[in-house]
């Protein structure tokens, strides 16, 4: 597939190697952001070309690991409702609640569907004006612009039946958190480079001189990642933290203007809080005053509800970067895609569930090494 | 959750800005994709999709940068010359 095959070329990818194992003089820990990332750097084992010295950590780019409990709980009462068709994209419907998950409402008769897109739901509410359609709208700033055009085209056509569940979030002010967490370890950021076709990459440049950590835009296929790890790890080498490019061939500094538009014409920035993580200001989408109405959390009287979340799940260690999947004494045992204890191993782009998918074996090693030790 | 596919732009029906659409073809599979995100970009373009909507058009000549750069390193011209990776 033309611009996919081609950054997968396997001697381009041991030429990025050779030339980081030459620049490499002292450990390094970088921190790649997105989940599709963090999904290809495992699925393709581009991990095992680095330097020993260079260390990847993933961070809390996938917004279904990150979506609170409390929203999830309220998902779940909303799709029990009599009347409801809830859309939801894939990923969402096997997200543990406290007790169970919107698969779960499914099988009990609840019309739970999943759509590719959120004017697909936009489509089923036009189509059933009898019935009460919400989209769950989860996503970072990639995905903004989609669920913009849903609410926007919604309220052009003077749809009255369809509503979203909001649960956006925005990265850089994670990437923030990251940054000014007294136990950070995180030295150098490859960003999400769909993030930024979308914002551009101005809103890092603040971010690089107070902290003074390199950012570098970046792609998703193994070649993408492979130059995005070689120009942080040169910048960190000389000295230097600048916001650079890899991903040339499709962000631009600016992003892009007309998403931005929408998205700023129908949400408004607020506090939000992540699974895990806890709370970070200005760090989410809601609905602005103008589309209230399509708010379902207004609609449906669930606004204030909370949940705490359970303790057990290490999503929020792992997602900060302060831990991998492996260290989880949970991980491969008591937590698998069957039976997660957190989003992390839920999401296909969770780090625990990439981990678990492309990585497993070394569970079993490990525990081997236990026994012949006991022994 | 942010994947986005490149593809080739078919057609685009024109009209009103907001519901400017065409068809997409994703190496032989071809979508219906919202290219409101993409004003100037024409057909014979590829363009990245996310959850149905064109949000970013590909650079072709920038698409190469990647090689350019390993080449610039002088990594890239060693494989030319057939030396074993």
């Amino acid at each position: 597939m033309k611009f996919i095959d081609e950054y997968r070329d396997p001697e381009a990818a041991a030429g990025y190697a050779r030339a980081l194992r030459r620049i490499t003089t002292r450990p390094w820990i970088l921190m790649e952001v997105c989940g599709g990332q963090t999904h290809a750097i495992v699925k393709f084992g581009v991990d095992e070309l680095l330097p020993p010295e260079v260390t990847l950590v993933h961070g809390p780019g996938c917004p279904v690991c990150v979506t609170p409990l409390e929203l999830i709980e309220k998902a779940i009462e909303i799709a029990s409702a009599p009347g409801v068709i809830f859309c939801s994209f894939g990923d969402m419907l096997r997200v543990p609640g406290r007790t169970h998950d919107l698969l779960t409402v499914k099988a009990r008769g609840g019309d739970v569907r999943i759509v590719y897109s959120p004017l697909d739901a936009v489509a089923i509410a036009r189509a059933h004006p009898d019935r009460d359609v919400v989209f769950f709208a989860v996503g970072f700033e990639t995905t903004a612009p989609a669920n913009a055009m849903a609410v926007y085209q919604a309220a052009r056509s003077g749809l009255t039946n369809f509503s979203m569940l909001v649960s956006h979030v925005l990265v850089p002010p994670a990437m923030e958190a990251i940054l000014a967490s007294p136990q950070r370890r995180v030295q150098g950021f490859l960003a999400a480079g769909h993030v930024c076709t979308v914002m551009g990459y101005t809103e890092y440049e603040p971010l690089v001189a107070k902290y003074g950590a390199p950012i570098v835009v970046t792609g998703f296929e193994p070649l993408d990642i492979l130059q995005g790890v070689y120009m942080c790890v040169k910048q960190l080498e000389e000295g230097r933290a600048e916001v650079e490019n890899q991903y040339v061939r499709a962000v631009r500094r600016g992003g892009n203007v007309a998403a931005q538009q929408l998205v700023r014409e129908v949400f408004r920035v607020v506090p939000r809080k992540w699974r895990g993580v806890g709370e970070i200001p200005q760090s989410g989408l809601a609905l602005a005053g103008p589309y209230e109405a399509f708010d379902a959390e207004l609609r449906f009287g669930i606004a204030g509800h909370t949940a705490d979340e359970p303790t057990e799940c290490c999503s929020g260690q792992i997602m900060q970067g302060l831990m991998k999947p492996h260290d989880c004494p949970a991980f491969g045992r008591r937590c698998t895609p069957d039976h997660p204890l957190g989003a992390t191993m839920v999401s296909s782009e969770g780090a625990c569930a990439a981990y678990y998918r492309y990585r497993r074996l070394q569970v079993p090693l490990q525990e081997a090494r236990v026994v012949t030790r006991g022994n | 959750m942010c994947l986005a596919i490149p593809g080739r732009i078919l057609t685009i029906e024109a009209g009103d800005p907001v519901l400017r659409s065409g068809r997409v073809d994703f190496a032989g599979v071809i979508k219906h994709v919202n290219l409101s995100y993409v004003p100037d970009a024409r057909v014979g373009d590829f363009v990245l999709v996310h959850v149905g909507f064109a949000i970013s058009t590909v650079d072709e000549a920038e698409a190469r940068q990647v090689f350019d750069y390993l080449a610039g390193m002088g990594e890239l011209a060693e494989l030319e010359d057939g030396e074993t990776p």
